[in-house]
């Protein structure tokens, strides 16, 4: 947390204004991370950032203001797909896990039915 | 895609009471029958946040942008707290859970497969002990016994392990609770829930 007396917290600092007691960005963006406010700034603007501090609950605060510096940071990175582009990848990891999984899956009950129909053809019945 | 502004503004100019121009920068991304995309973006993002976005990318690619804004935006005023952030951390668990249960699995197929070399091998065993036997018949019966039970083929052994890589990033957006909705290549949220891209 900024300490008003001391030093302005980075968004005040940035926005070259004086950080009062009350900053609604002083909690969340410490002076000695100056980038964080930058790339929320640049890319949400302060005023947008503000009112979404507002209509959150205080103790959900710090990580709104994280997620949000996740996406701007990552919007910068990226400027066509931001971090939509990270749902994207996992996405597809998720869907091929899932479609290997489940022919993991399928070979596991014909390795059972199997052993079990040559268990049963051992003792002379038929293959299941 | 284009809003003809001689007819109807687009989205943009119309949420923001402004004349829509011809070179109007959101026209081609923000159609007038889309209101809540814009409406959605300008909350989040701000319109001179995503003038200044678009005009840093090369035109190609500023309707996926607009689109995985939207995206966010939408995904940020469902979840003011975490946003699409959410979705990331909801696909990681995911992802984690399904490596564990892939592993167990694949464990659990070894075993069987180490039952069924064994019990090859015991048969062939069974055939050569029997090799030796001076009635025939008997090989030739645990010879067809082992041709009909069968149970190991090669391409059921190593059938579904081989799956090819399908990793391939190209941008297309799904999100989770709404994923069946969008559709690749290209990233793609609407205002209305309707999501699907036809691919350049």
């Amino acid at each position: 947390m900024s300490n008003y007396t001391n030093s302005p917290c980075a968004a005040c600092k940035f926005l070259r204004r004086k950080c009062t007691s009350d900053c609604v960005f002083a909690p969340y963006f410490p002076p000695e991370e100056p980038t964080k406010f930058a790339n929320v700034h640049r890319i949400f603007g302060a005023s947008n950032v503000s009112k979404i501090l507002q209509e959150v609950a205080p103790h959900q605060r710090e990580d709104a203001v994280n997620s949000l510096a996740y996406e701007a940071e990552a919007r910068l990175k990226d400027p066509v797909y931001g971090c939509v582009g990270a749902i994207s990848v996992l996405q597809r990891q998720v869907l091929r896990l899932q479609r290997e999984l489940e022919e993991t899956n399928a070979d596991l009950m014909r390795y059972a039915s199997c052993l079990g129909g040559e268990t049963t053809s051992a003792y002379g019945g038929r293959r299941g | 895609m284009a809003s003809s502004s001689t007819n109807s503004p687009c989205a943009a100019c119309k949420f923001l009471r402004r004349k829509c121009q011809p070179e109007c920068v959101f026209a081609p991304y923000f159609p007038p029958d889309q209101p809540q995309k814009f409406a959605n973006v300008h909350k989040v993002f701000g319109a001179s946040n995503v003038t200044k976005l678009l005009n840093e990318l090369h035109p190609s690619q500023r309707e996926d942008a607009v689109n995985s804004l939207a995206y966010e935006a939408d995904m940020r005023l469902r979840d003011p707290v975490y946003g699409c952030v959410g979705v990331i951390s909801l696909l990681q668990h995911q992802l984690r859970q399904l490596q564990i249960d892939l592993s167990c699995a694949k464990s659990e197929l070894s075993k069987y497969q180490s039952l069924g070399i064994l019990a090859a091998t015991h048969q062939s065993l069974g055939i050569n002990l029997l090799a030796g036997a001076a009635d025939g018949t008997a090989t030739a019966a645990v010879r067809d016994h082992y041709h009909h039970h069968q149970f190991f083929p090669r391409e059921q052994m190593f059938g579904g392990l081989d799956v090819p890589a399908g990793n391939n990033y190209d941008g297309g957006i799904l999100a989770i609770g709404q994923i069946t909705q969008f559709q690749q290549p290209r990233a793609a949220a609407g205002d209305d829930g309707r999501r699907t891209v036809d691919p350049s």
